[in-house]
């Protein structure tokens, strides 16, 4: 069993391991928390656009404590800047964006994940629903989704499932699963392990995912 | 020439009990909040609220859900709010969650004259419950009606006499659907105009949309101040 790694350190490890989905060129929507983050990994040498989805096709760094502007935030509605060459737009036209498929990719957090691409992200019967703000759109836009969550919750329980127990997100929208032990593709087939994060075993990964997995033979060690 | 209006008192006086209204703005950012503060004054009740989000506990639409003073509220993300969970637990409040998306293209057809349009969001969730599936080039959508308002309250960065609108950065978000959607509009600007001013190419709605204007000056609350420490 891998030593457990402290919270800040993994979640840094998914994002960095998320940032090698995006191609140089890509417009890309960030989902709020975890996925968000990744912005702070993009390397330099790739030129990428930050759509979000209240309005801005070019996120900018975090201002600095003299530049912020109340009007320019995220849809975390964290207050950021502008991208040079940015666009704004409305909703409607920003989810004409999105629905249109002009995105290239989309990184969502997640609840539950099932073999089929299901995706439940967005409510907990008898809990207080808060509502799904723009996820339920942008895992249908997006060319490709990528789902970015710890393998199992906090109490040890599986969240890659062979059907999603939550109420869904959408249906079969998911391309790829990344967590802090392996990365999972969603393919006709079924759910094909394609990468190990160093420290975990073949029979682990298994052990922690209730869906059925096709281990690929190409199997890579998933860098730190 | 538009109405122009000298007090936010005067701007909502027309605002009746069980009135559907719909309210620019994502999060704080673009909420016409000195309207919103008139309606509290006013105590109008009964209201159907259609914007994104319902505000926070003592700004924005919050203070209306404070006041008891919405019945129904239509939104895609209400977690901001600890006083919207109380009466939503309690039955004080109907809650009608839209994907955002969804409800963007739902007052956009609204104020567009589409009266319904197929959409994937929501396919295969508690969202489709009793709404026509429909299969499109091997697809599934769903069928979604358009929305529309006895009143829309939106806020923008100028306007002049005529109704034209510019909004601010991430401030256009709602704003210039509902305008269009609402049988009345009321703009709050930051600053109002002589027609002409405003270069015709970069007016982001138009001035047929609105009914009446108004001039204020706004606080700007900010939800998630974050900011970058200098290097």
């Amino acid at each position: 069993m891998a030593v457990q790694k402290d919270k800040v350190v993994i979640r840094e490890m998914i994002a960095k391991r998320a940032e090698q989905e995006i191609e140089n060129g890509y417009y890309v929507n960030l989902g709020i928390g975890m996925p968000t983050m990744v912005a702070n990994y993009i390397q330099p040498e790739k030129e990428v656009v930050l759509q979000s989805e209240n309005g801005l096709l070019g996120i900018g760094r975090s201002p600095y404590e003299g530049e912020v502007d109340p009007d320019l935030i995220n849809a975390g509605k964290e207050t950021v800047t502008a991208s040079v060459g940015a666009a704004y737009c409305d909703s409607a036209e920003s989810f004409a964006m999105i629905r249109g498929e002009h995105l290239d990719l989309a990184i969502l957090g997640g609840m539950e994940v099932a073999e089929n691409g299901d995706l439940a992200n967005w409510m907990i019967p008898g809990k207080m629903i808060k509502g799904m703000g723009g996820a339920m759109d942008i895992v249908h836009g997006s060319k490709k989704v990528v789902i970015i969550m710890d393998h199992v919750n906090k109490h040890g329980d599986a969240k890659i499932l062979k059907a999603c127990k939550l109420p869904l997100t959408g249906k079969g929208v998911v391309d790829r699963i990344i967590t802090d032990r392996a990365v999972l593709d969603v393919t006709e087939e079924g759910l094909k392990l394609i990468e190990i994060v160093e420290g975990w075993t073949v029979d682990e990964i298994k052990a922690s995912t209730e869906a059925e997995l096709i281990v690929s033979e190409e199997l890579l060690q998933m860098s730190e | 020439m538009k109405q122009i209006y000298s007090s936010f008192h005067e701007a909502v006086k027309d605002i009746k009990d069980h009135s559907t209204i719909m309210v620019g703005g994502f999060g704080l950012v673009g909420i016409p909040e000195n309207l919103i503060l008139a309606l509290v004054e006013s105590k109008v009740k009964n209201l159907t609220i259609i914007s994104n989000n319902c505000g926070v506990d003592d700004w924005g639409l919050g203070l209306l859900l404070k006041n008891k003073q919405i019945d129904k509220m239509v939104g895609s993300y209400v977690g901001e709010n600890k006083e919207f969970e109380r009466q939503v637990l309690a039955g004080e409040l109907e809650v009608e969650l839209t994907p955002q998306g969804t409800l963007a293209e739902k007052i956009r057809a609204g104020g567009a004259g589409i009266p319904a349009f197929y959409t994937p969001a929501g396919v295969g969730t508690p969202i489709a419950e009793g709404k026509e599936v429909r299969t499109l080039n091997g697809k599934e959508y769903l069928l979604q009606e358009g929305l529309a308002a006895d009143f829309s309250l939106v806020r923008a960065r100028k306007g002049d006499h005529h109704g034209n609108l510019v909004y601010n950065k991430t401030a256009r978000n709602f704003n210039p659907m509902m305008a269009a959607a609402g049988t009345m509009t009321i703009a709050e600007v930051e600053e109002l105009v002589e027609p002409g001013e405003l270069e015709a190419d970069a007016i982001h709605t138009p001035g047929i949309y609105v009914q009446g204007l108004i001039e204020g000056k706004q606080e700007k609350r900010i939800e998630r101040y974050t900011v970058k420490a200098e290097a």
